[in-house]
Formats: structure tokens, C-alpha cells, sequence
């Protein structure tokens, strides 16, 4: 059993060998998606190939059920269906509730909004209306002429300092999946490089390893 | 933990964190037939009676509640594998020993559904909990020897112990890197950084971890 003498390595083995697995893909971005303290790219592909994939599980399941399959079989297939559709849902639940989080500004950052499929575009702009319209109905509208912006705090602010910014600088961990060198500080602050080992772990700051993330050589947990 | 804002404790619940330990594949021994599944998450089967077969961890204990399979306990389950582990983090104040990362989630999973497949299996079983303990320990008193940097490397923790340290650390290492920025940032940052505003006025502490 290769698995005896090897206890990382054969995990690892079989993480590159599923990674073409959609279920895998989908895993991975969920993780990612809940790990980030920002909005990431939308998996536009990779979310239609799954519905497509659980429609037609779904179907098959009805077939077995009429034609009286072994249940035993059907359960199986039946849990296999709520796994995936749980990764799925809280996928998307997960942007959902990022997208509310930071409405304001996921609108006004061109990056952002880059990042949303076209039905989250909508329903954040909806959102945002919304609740600006909710904002000056009920209480903007009644403060003195200079402070009845939603996005600023009067008119004598310079940057819409009303619009919370997702925290950047937060830390999370990830691992990386290649050999990996980054740059620890910006901005011209003594160049200090991490360099990542496959299958390390570190805390580290998000900022750091985004690009990283978006590129697919690291995952973070 | 004192002062926590998040509604959520921790990032994953532990639940999720089991959810995500169910997809590491575990040797299992059917006693009926059966024939190949095709499942969305990947092709698994023949199931002959006898012959052993590699499954995700969700499915084997699925067959082994209905009583379909017996387990294979994987290979770092041994006693004399997991004496040694404990010997070695008893040893090493600061590193950790391998371990497959997900060993809490399937450890627990094998102890509640298929303690019968296993050899010794309350000597397999308190050794595990011994590893842990020595391992959460050894978490715990690192955590205190933090320096302020931007990327602390922890290797060979596993996904359970990680998702426990994960708000505690965050916040710490937070701090460290607000505290130690050039003084200049420190007053856009609390400003633009700042996460999203409760409506009710909180007064605002300088010191306060976001």
C-alpha cells in the first residue's frame, strides 16, 4: 500500500490527480472564496459545468427511482447530489454575502466589479439603490445640506470615506502548490522575499499572495 | 476568545472542516457486489466482495452504516506508527510532526463509525487523543512567541488544529503588522480599513483588532 510509507505524499498525489475533478475545482474556490477578505473572480465556466452536471444527476436519480433501481444505490447518488449542490450553494452564498458586505464599494472599484457575474452585478446595483434610496428617505434627507451624501461624509470630504473597504491586510493561511518566491514588502521597504515550498503552510498577509491565489499557485485554507 | 466581533467564531465550522476531510480516499473491503458508481465527484467502484477498493471517506462510511464494507485502517494508524509520532512531538518543543492533514476529521470519523475494523483500538484510540493534546499544547505556547513579521510558515499542522489557532493568530499578527508600519499609514489605515460599521456608534479604540 503506497499509502503506508508515505503520509503527505500520497494526499498530495491524489490532490493532482482530482485536480481536473470540477468537484475539486468547486471545493477549491469555495475554500478560497471563503478565506479572502475580498470578492474573487466569478468561476463563470466551472459554475455552469457543475449545474449542468447536478441536472443531470438529478434526472438520472428520478429514472432510478421509477424504474425501482436499488435503493441503496439511489441514496448513494442521492448523497453525492447534496454534496455537490452544497458546495455550489454555499458558493455562491458566500459571494452573496461579501457583495452586501461591501456593496458601495464593489460598485465603484472598476477590479471589483470585474469580478461579478452578471446576475451579482445586477442584484447589487439593485441592492445599492436600495439602500441609498432607504438612507435619505430616512435620515439624510434630514441632516443639514453638507452631509446628505451617501458615500461621503460631508461635502468637504476629498474620497468617498463612507464606503467600508474590504481589509486587505488581513492574515490567512494558505499553502502553496509549486515552489513559490514572494515579495514581503512594498513599496520600496527593504525587499524581503518568503519562498514557499510545495505543501507549505503559512500564516501570511492577504495582500501578499493574492496575485498568487489568482494564478492558481496557492490555495488558501 | 475576549473583544471577538466576528459573527463567526472561527472561518469554517468544524462541521465544514469534516466536510472537507470527507473527500481524502480510505481502503475499503465490500462483502457485496456492486457496480461501478459514477458519481459527479469521480468514478468509484467495482465492488466485489473481498477485493479492496479506494473510496472518498463519505462514501465508505455511507456502505459501512448499512453494513456493505469493513475498513482498511489507513497505514499511519498502526500503534507502533503512532507511538513513535508521539514520542517525536513530545520531543520537539517547536516542530511538528507529519501527519496527514485532515488525521482529526478521519481518526474521529473511524473511531464513531468503524471501531471494529481497527486493531487495538483503544490503544489507537488513546494515542491519538495523546497526539493532540501534545500537539494543541505546543500550538498554544508558540502562539506566544510571535515576532512581528508578515508571514509566519507553520508546517505539518493539520486542518482542525489550524482552524482553531486561525482567529486568535490572525488578530495578533494583525497588531504586530499594524504596530509596526511607518507611523504616516497608521492614520489612513484605521479610516479606510476599517470593516463594515455596526449601526450602532461604537466608540472607537484605537488599539481595537479589525
Amino acid at each position: 500500500m503506497a499509502s503506508s510509507s508515505e503520509v503527505g505524499g500520497s494526499s498530495a498525489d491524489y490532490e493532482t490527480m482530482m485536480s481536473t475533478s470540477d468537484v475539486e475545482l468547486l471545493k477549491r474556490a469555495w475554500r478560497n472564496e471563503k478565506a479572502a477578505p475580498e470578492i474573487l473572480q466569478y468561476e463563470g465556466a466551472l459554475v455552469e459545468r457543475a449545474k449542468e452536471q447536478i441536472e443531470l444527476v438529478e434526472e438520472t436519480i428520478e429514472d432510478y427511482v421509477e424504474n425501482g433501481k436499488d435503493p441503496l444505490l439511489v441514496s448513494l447518488y442521492q448523497m453525492d447530489l447534496d454534496r455537490t449542490q452544497f458546495l455550489l450553494r454555499s458558493y455562491l452564498r458566500v459571494r452573496l454575502l461579501k457583495i452586501e458586505k461591501f456593496m458601495f464599494h464593489n460598485l465603484k472599484s472598476e477590479e471589483a466589479e470585474r469580478r461579478l457575474s452578471e446576475q451579482e452585478r445586477v442584484f447589487a446595483t439593485k441592492c445599492a439603490d436600495d439602500l441609498a434610496k432607504h438612507f435619505e428617505e430616512t435620515v439624510l434627507l434630514k441632516l443639514p445640506e453638507n452631509y446628505q451624501s451617501v458615500l461621503k461624509q460631508s461635502q468637504i470630504s476629498e474620497v468617498d470615506d463612507m464606503v467600508p473597504q474590504p481589509h486587505l491586510d488581513t492574515f490567512v493561511v494558505c499553502r502553496s502548490n509549486n515552489f513559490v518566491s514572494l515579495n514581503l514588502y512594498e513599496e520600496g521597504e527593504s525587499p524581503e522575499t518568503v519562498e514557499m515550498e510545495r505543501g507549505d503552510l503559512y500564516f501570511i498577509r492577504y495582500k501578499i499572495v493574492k496575485g498568487a491565489i489568482e494564478s492558481g499557485q496557492i490555495d488558501l485554507i | 476568545m475576549a473583544g471577538q466581533t466576528d459573527p463567526h467564531i472561527s472561518l469554517f465550522s468544524p462541521q465544514e472542516v469534516e466536510f472537507m476531510a470527507e473527500d481524502e480516499l480510505v481502503e475499503i473491503v465490500p462483502n457485496m457486489n456492486m457496480e461501478q458508481l459514477n458519481f459527479i465527484s469521480g468514478d468509484f467502484g467495482l465492488f466485489i466482495p473481498q477485493i479492496p477498493t479506494k473510496v472518498p471517506l463519505w462514501l465508505a462510511v455511507a456502505l459501512k452504516r448499512r453494513g456493505k464494507c469493513s475498513f482498511r485502517p489507513p497505514g499511519w494508524m498502526s500503534v507502533d506508527n503512532l507511538t513513535q509520532i508521539l514520542e517525536a512531538e513530545r520531543e520537539s518543543q517547536s516542530t511538528f510532526q507529519a501527519l496527514p492533514f485532515s488525521y482529526v476529521e478521519i481518526a474521529r470519523l473511524l473511531f464513531d463509525h468503524a471501531h471494529d475494523d481497527i486493531p487495538d483500538k483503544y490503544m489507537v484510540r488513546s494515542l491519538v487523543e495523546d497526539i493532540r493534546d501534545v500537539r494543541l499544547h505546543k500550538l498554544e505556547t508558540n502562539l506566544g512567541s510571535f515576532q512581528g513579521t508578515s508571514a509566519v510558515k507553520i508546517s505539518n499542522v493539520s486542518a482542525m488544529e489550524v482552524n482553531i489557532v486561525r482567529p486568535f493568530v490572525r488578530r495578533a499578527l494583525e497588531a504586530f503588522y499594524k504596530h509596526d508600519k511607518p507611523e504616516a499609514d497608521v492614520g489612513r489605515d484605521t479610516r479606510s480599513s476599517r470593516q463594515q460599521r455596526e449601526a450602532n456608534n461604537e466608540p472607537r479604540r484605537p488599539l481595537r483588532q479589525r
